[in-house]
């Protein structure tokens, strides 16, 4: 655990379902006094802030963990792991179980599990707006009796009840002063006698003492909980192999009689404890069934078989739009600020190794990692209000069946989309978007197939292939490209799902909320931890590899000879306009003489670069899919951001400086290039769609993934366009 | 009592009660997780555009879950 949980303040963790409110409460009650931290060997994001309690001056500071949404607490999911580590491991002094009480039966199944730890427990019940607006009502003094936990009515949006329900949870902590009071619930005949003697052998082996009652320990026996089962067999070999009969004994037992497992008779005497709770507790109103719900009037048309996709196209189509054509502005602020940063850099400093390491490698780093910020901003923006709403569930809902061949999710088509499923997009984002995917091995494969898209980067080097062997179809092409991209991408995740990242599918039962509005509020704290989370991490690493590659692309650069001899021919021409000039007369044909020398110096130093002779060497593997050194250097330098393709290609053609948005000249001399074949410029196009990653994206997988995802996709995509690039060419040279 | 059918044969809009939830392992836990338990009252409320998965209205909220899944659940006829 972090140290930012001080040793003498006072610990309260924020507990509950998915779509409970539970953010939006964090919110209130800790302003914006929070941080994100990650929980060591979980990728789960747990978020932690302060708060004040007993307002009237010499008030005591609490910190407020937000747990990750469960459902339960069977540690099933990385979120459950790190909920249960959490109220083992760090024995808050008091947790407030977040509960839609609109649902309150299913939420109290989580409540219970949470007692039955004897964790202090104070039920926050949320969204009693919406319990009044469906007529029911909650008798909430009598469901404090019953479960013996202080229960406070809240409703997190408005922040009502929050004070009330922060004084509760303090009062309750300093009343049990660390004690757990575990809850008994009865399991039937058959169970009961079995934990019994478990709780016998629990203790007398002392299996995890002092940190979980002992009965717990022989339900999670029971339940089949093999990271419990681990860390017992860790202490106490001997007792566990006990437990491990005996609750095989049981299980036995319930098949022949009951044709249940124990996990199943649990879950159902729990429920059963649970519904006797809700029966007493909440009041429906007698005609509630006959009303249709506004969520489920909205449903029908927003879900429906053909209106829903009709609505979901459209809604996609907007958030592409609104991310791209609203973002393209500042976007192009931030990018012209660096670029004429770069320039008066050059401008103030000396020529040298040192101005070009500022200009090219630090400066234009730093702010191709920074010019993505807007894209990345609005984009969290709409879809945290997509997802707050509720629609990015139906999403899921509609699309699943589809995806679901493939091995994804319904989900994924959201970042497949913002990735450049419309052609325009960037994978930064589009990586980033998998966090809306809850199924590991799903968003694990979606991610590593989602930079296939068609970027906004890639999109110039299509374009000029296109303009260059396919002259008046450009359109064509880009909608071929596009189509390829979603193919591969689809192809390639089903080919994952049946190897690296195998397994069942994760189970898709899910909640469909009740359409709900965001709170503007909750809105720009998702979209400002996520966009900072992106700067601050990215911003470091994408950094050093933006100088390694400026180095890799200017040493060791030419043999001193040559340079000398170059300068001396400059000196000379230079020496011939000034004559010129002198004498008036026309001097343009010297002046482009010395651009074309400039040119062709700039040329032969890249060619001398390490990236340059790496370029050279990989022409032996690269000439079978029909590349020349030239192209290899330019998918090299591709590797830091795929606009560095087309102006790579430039120098490499002694262009000097080209234009990514005017690729004319270079389309020319590319045709004209009887080196370069058609059949290699349709193998460049599918290199570019399916290669490595640019490093920004790289480096957004590692932070959503691991660096071995990232490292994996790095040499997986790259040798998958490798090949694909081979076929295509040795194929297209038969008929081209 | 009526007989018994999977929830993939239910129609949109009969009131069903769940008879049985016979999945094993991660899929019955997180199913149970969810309040699907026998003796509750449940409907079939819609079907995504390709019939799959099913939207289900319990007394306090909606579910979605696949055929696959709905497959390893039965129901009885309700009534009504």
């Amino acid at each position: 655990m972090e140290t930012l949980i001080q040793e003498n303040s006072m610990t309260i963790g924020l507990a509950g379902n998915p779509n409970c409110g539970k953010t939006t409460l964090f919110n209130a009650l800790t302003g914006s006094h929070q941080h994100v931290g990650n929980w060591p060997g979980v990728t789960v994001v747990t978020k932690m802030g302060h708060a004040m309690v007993g307002s009237e001056g010499g008030g005591t500071e609490v910190d407020i963990i937000d747990l990750p949404g469960t459902y339960s607490l069977t540690a099933y999911s990385e979120e459950e792991k790190a909920a249960r580590n959490f109220l083992i491991e760090t024995r808050p002094a008091v947790v407030i179980d977040v509960m839609n009480a609109d649902a309150l039966e299913r939420n109290l199944y989580l409540a219970v599990q949470i007692l039955e730890l004897g964790v202090p427990l104070v039920l926050a019940l949320n969204m009693m707006d919406e319990v009044r607006r469906h007529g029911k009502d909650i008798d909430t003094r009598l469901l404090t009796e019953l479960t013996g936990c202080p229960a406070i009515e809240t409703v997190a949006r408005t922040g009502k009840g929050k004070l009330c329900l922060l004084d509760a949870a303090f009062l309750l902590a300093r009343e049990r002063a660390g004690r757990w009071e575990p809850l008994r619930i009865s399991y039937g005949p058959d169970l009961d006698p079995v934990l019994d003697e478990m709780e016998g052998i629990v203790e007398q082996a002392g299996l995890m003492a002092g940190q979980v009652p002992p009965r717990w320990v022989g339900i999670k026996f029971l339940e089949g909980d093999e990271s419990i089962i681990r860390r017992c067999r860790e202490t106490g070999p001997e007792a566990t192999g006990r437990l491990e009969a005996l609750s095989a004994k049981a299980a036995a037992h319930l098949k022949k009689t009951l044709r249940a497992g124990p996990d199943a008779i649990i879950a159902d005497y729990r429920y059963g404890y649970i519904t006797s709770i809700a029966r007493k507790v909440v009041r429906y109103p007698e005609v509630a069934d006959e009303r249709i719900r506004l969520s489920d009037r909205m449903d029908q048309v927003l879900t429906h078989q053909l209106a829903g996709p009709l609505i979901m196209a459209l809604v996609i189509y907007v958030l592409y739009i609104l991310t791209f054509k609203a973002g393209k502005v500042p976007m192009e602020l931030v990018q012209g600020a660096f670029a004429w940063l770069g320039q008066a850099t050059e401008a103030a400093m000396p020529a040298g190794l040192l101005r070009s390491l500022v200009a090219s490698g630090v400066i234009a780093g730093v702010g191709g990692v920074l010019g993505f910020v807007p894209l990345i901003m609005i984009m969290f923006f709409l879809i945290s209000a997509l997802e707050d709403t509720g629609y990015v569930a139906r999403m899921a809902y509609m699309l699943d069946r589809v995806f679901r061949i493939f091995g994804l999710h319904g989900t994924s088509v959201l970042p497949f989309i913002v990735a450049g499923g419309i052609a325009g997009g960037c994978a930064v984002p589009g990586v980033m978007a998998t966090r809306a995917l809850r199924s590991p091995k799903e968003k694990l494969a979606t991610l590593l197939v989602t930079p296939f898209m068609t970027c906004g980067a890639k999109v110039p080097v299509f374009l000029m292939l296109a303009a260059a062997f396919f002259p008046g179809s450009e359109a064509g092409v880009m909608f071929l490209v596009t189509l390829t991209a979603w193919v591969s991408a689809l192809l390639v995740a089903k080919l994952l799902r049946s190897t690296v990242v195998r397994g069942e599918s994760t189970p898709f039962v899910m909640e469909l909320p009740p359409y709900r509005t965001p709170t503007l509020r909750g809105l720009c704290i998702h979209t400002w931890e996520r966009s900072w989370d992106y700067m601050r991490k990215a911003g470091t690493t994408i950094l050093a590899i933006s100088v390694l590659l400026w180095a890799a692309m200017t040493f060791p650069g030419l043999p001193e000879q040559r340079a000398r001899d170059f300068d001396a021919r400059a000196a000379a021409v230079a020496g011939q306009i000034e004559a010129a000039r002198a004498q008036g007369r026309d001097a343009a044909g010297l002046e482009d003489g010395l651009k074309r020398l400039g040119a062709r110096r700039s040329e032969e130093g890249l060619r001398a670069s390490a990236a340059g002779r790496a370029g050279v060497a990989l022409e032996s593997v690269s000439h079978l899919a029909g590349f020349n050194w030239r192209v290899n250097i330019a998918l090299v330098g591709g590797l830091a951001a795929k606009e560095v393709i087309v102006s790579t290609l430039g120098t490499a053609y002694s262009l000097g400086e080209v234009d990514t948005k005017d690729p004319e000249p270079l389309s020319r001399l590319l045709a004209a290039d009887a080196t370069f074949p058609k059949a290699a410029a349709l193998a460049l196009i599918i290199f570019v769609i399916l290669y490595a990653p640019c490093s920004v994206t790289i480096v957004t997988m590692a932070r959503e993934s691991s660096w071995k995802w990232a490292a994996f996709a790095l040499v997986f995509n790259t040798s998958l366009a490798y090949v694909a690039a081979v076929a295509v060419f040795q194929t297209a040279r038969l008929f081209l | 009592m009526n007989q018994c059918i999977t929830l993939r044969q239910a129609q949109v809009n009969q009131k069903l009660r769940i008879c049985s939830v016979n999945a094993p392992g991660e899929l019955g836990r997180r199913i149970r997780d969810m309040g699907l338990m026998p003796g509750v009252e449940v409907m079939v409320v819609g079907k995504a555009p390709l019939r799959d998965p099913v939207a289900l209205r319990l007394r306090d909220f909606t579910l979605a879950l696949r055929n696959s899944e709905a497959d390893h659940i039965t129901v009885e006829l309700l009534a009504g």
